[in-house]
């Protein structure tokens, strides 16, 4: 049977719960009839309504109640349906769960996990669409997650839940669709971790969340029709960082191309870049990113707007001084869905 | 006394950080703290003096952490705005008008869910009432029934602005409060008896019913807003108000109800004197001599 990846956030929420009763999963939508695309779908009759609990539309109070929860043993998972609504909790994240461990010299420690999905194409626009990353990595005291591979996500998504400190969890909702025939088996990890998932010699591109799909879609090609050899670095989690796992690509292959999943400037590759400068390079690096614009909502305005395989190509043969390109006709390509049978409406 | 104390070594340039003095509010907290029990859970704010020291937190420590001290509360990463003793039950203060509150709805959580018998205590401004945190956590609680009393403590001034430039004139939020679904009691800080029925009602509401409740209660901040003097030379607050708490200063009336009403009670009275300020000479000696944290302390404890 095949399982996708919202299912397995749904088994994963279960699993942390039945490992440990002070679990609880709780925001705007968790238990209604979709369940926060089925992520949190008959969570609440296997567990109870004290654990599993809908809420009100008060981001701000219900993150600070997971703080203040945390503070006496509860580990909490805050849900938002979509990151933008999170922004009315920055003064929750950032005044007081990134700094209560700290503030109180460690005294005390929050182990909350703050889900966070972002939208892409389908008409989400400005305000339902942004991968504001480098926002919460820009926050000492945070650590920062974003899966993109199946494979990996229950054990990232245990790992956060167990994580003894706040966890803001990112989560691109075109990943829902993915799809496994693997067993579901995670294990808890210490984060953070990056994940080296394939082995090249020409260049490093270093990427994480959805982008993670296309950069693997495109290193096929790139091997197959221009010989070029990719090291993909699928960084999972964005803050901290251990940077030996990236030094020793980057000193392989000697070449490197980050790709991000927001607006340049500011962007968390940016500055991943500049830690990384002190490196040697054969071709000076890259960054492939979003245009500093708001994603519009029109379908038609849309058609180039993101990134996709065929830019990471072109990109990749760029920052190597490749003077080919690589050309399909987009013209037939459906650019705005996930998968061929979604139908909207979010 | 303590701080006084404070306030008179201030300018010795070592306690090197704000400090929000509770002079003129300590009553309230003092007579809560003859109800609260240890395993009651406390938060507070930026003015947090009064209220750690109510819920029993360790003197040494409060004096060593405003010193920026090693054996501080928060081992010098916090300062005076930031006071601790877990065992004692007080959780913690945030520095942000309205910050703490959300954090105390999720202690309450925390109590409800384990099934214990002990309250969650929330101290907060009138200022915080202007955070739409207030009525976030308040909404909560009332729809989650989270045994949570939040103390309101009105001193009519944010920082030098005053509430009539900030509020609805005669808007009552027990008013409020009470339509929401809230049990609310206020008292006009004038009468200790008054006080005291009010503070004892409200707690024993939320430790027997276990729902929330609002407590309000006036006072006056007789210190600058933030500093160790008087600031009443920048004419922001009204010389009548100023002369009309002083009349009505609890902890001196209290003091002259109790003198007249046993001739001994002044030796004990001296004797409390007494004691405290030996506790409070220790206190400051322990601060001083305390070790000094190392500059390679702050880039300890981001993470656990």
């Amino acid at each position: 049977m095949k399982n996708n990846f919202a299912n397995f956030i749904n088994k994963t929420i279960s699993l942390s719960m039945s490992m440990n009763k002070n679990v609880i999963c709780f925001g705007l939508g968790v238990t209604d009839p979709k369940g926060v695309f089925g992520t949190t779908l008959n969570l609440q009759k296997k567990f109870g309504s004290a654990r599993v609990f809908d809420a009100p539309a008060s981001e701000n109070s219900l993150t600070g109640m997971s703080i203040g929860a945390s503070m006496l043993g509860t580990i909490p998972i805050l849900n938002h349906q979509r990151l933008d609504f999170a922004l009315l909790s920055l003064d929750q994240i950032i005044n007081n769960a990134a700094k209560w461990h700290y503030l109180y010299g460690g005294q005390i420690n929050i182990p909350i996990t703050i889900r966070m999905i972002t939208g892409r194409g389908w008409g989400q626009g400005p305000t339902h669409s942004q991968n504001l990353q480098a926002l919460f990595t820009h926050i000492p005291g945070l650590k920062v997650v974003m899966p993109s591979l199946i494979d990996d996500l229950p054990t990232l998504l245990l790992s956060s839940i167990f994580d003894k400190n706040p966890v803001i969890f990112i989560e691109n909702r075109w990943l829902h669709f993915s799809e496994t025939k693997k067993k579901f088996k995670p294990s808890i990890r210490n984060l953070p971790y990056h994940r080296k998932i394939s082995s090249g010699k020409n260049i490093t591109i270093i990427c994480y969340s959805y982008m993670t799909i296309e950069v693997l879609k495109a290193s096929k090609i790139l091997k197959k029709e221009f010989r070029v050899d990719v090291e993909i670095i699928d960084l999972v989690c964005l803050s901290p960082i251990k940077e030996k796992i990236l030094i020793d690509s980057i000193k392989k292959t000697k070449n490197l191309l980050l790709v991000d999943t927001s607006y340049i400037t500011g962007s968390f590759s940016s500055n991943l870049l500049a830690k990384l400068s002190k490196l040697d390079f054969e071709h000076k690096p890259q960054i492939l990113a979003m245009p500093d614009f708001p994603e519009p909502t029109s379908s038609f305005m849309t058609k180039y707007f993101y990134n996709n395989y065929i830019s990471v190509i072109n990109k990749t043969l760029d920052t190597l001084k490749i003077k080919k390109r690589y050309k399909v006709n987009q013209n037939n390509h459906i650019h705005d869905k996930p998968v061929d049978y979604y139908m909207g409406p979010f | 006394m303590v701080e006084e104390t404070i306030s008179k070594k201030y300018s010795e340039q070592k306690m090197r950080c704000p400090v929000h003095l509770s002079i003129g509010q300590e009553i309230a907290p003092s007579i809560l703290s003859l109800f609260t029990e240890k395993k009651d859970k406390c938060i507070s704010t930026h003015r947090c003096h009064a209220h750690y020291l109510s819920k029993g937190g360790n003197l040494d420590k409060m004096i060593a952490e405003i010193y920026g001290k090693k054996t501080g509360c928060s081992k010098g990463y916090g300062g005076s705005m930031h006071l601790i003793d877990i065992k004692k039950g007080f959780m913690g203060t945030s520095a942000i008008v309205g910050s703490s509150i959300p954090l105390s709805i999720g202690m309450g959580l925390n109590i409800k869910l384990k099934g214990s018998k002990n309250i969650s205590i929330c101290y907060f401004g009138e200022g915080a009432r202007e955070e739409g945190a207030f009525i976030e956590s308040v909404n909560l609680a009332i729809v989650k029934e989270l045994p949570v009393l939040f103390f309101c403590e009105n001193n009519y001034y944010s920082v030098y602005t005053s509430i009539d430039q900030r509020q609805p004139k005669n808007a009552s939020y027990n008013k409020i409060l009470s339509n929401l679904g809230m049990k609310t009691f206020y008292s006009r800080g004038k009468n200790f008896d008054d006080m005291y029925i009010k503070i004892k009602n409200a707690y024993n509401f939320v430790k027997k019913k276990r729902l929330p409740c609002y407590l309000e209660i006036d006072c006056y901040r007789n210190v600058e807003h933030c500093g160790p003097y008087n600031d009443d030379h920048l004419g922001y607050r009204n010389k009548e108000d100023f002369k009309k708490w002083k009349n009505i200063d609890l902890i001196r009336n209290l003091e002259k109800f109790i003198l007249k009403s046993k001739n001994s009670n002044s030796k004990l009275i001296k004797k409390i004197r007494e004691n405290n300020k030996y506790k409070i000479d220790k206190a400051f000696y322990f601060a001083d001599k305390s070790a000094k944290p190392n500059p390679s302390d702050a880039f300890l404890n981001l993470f656990k």
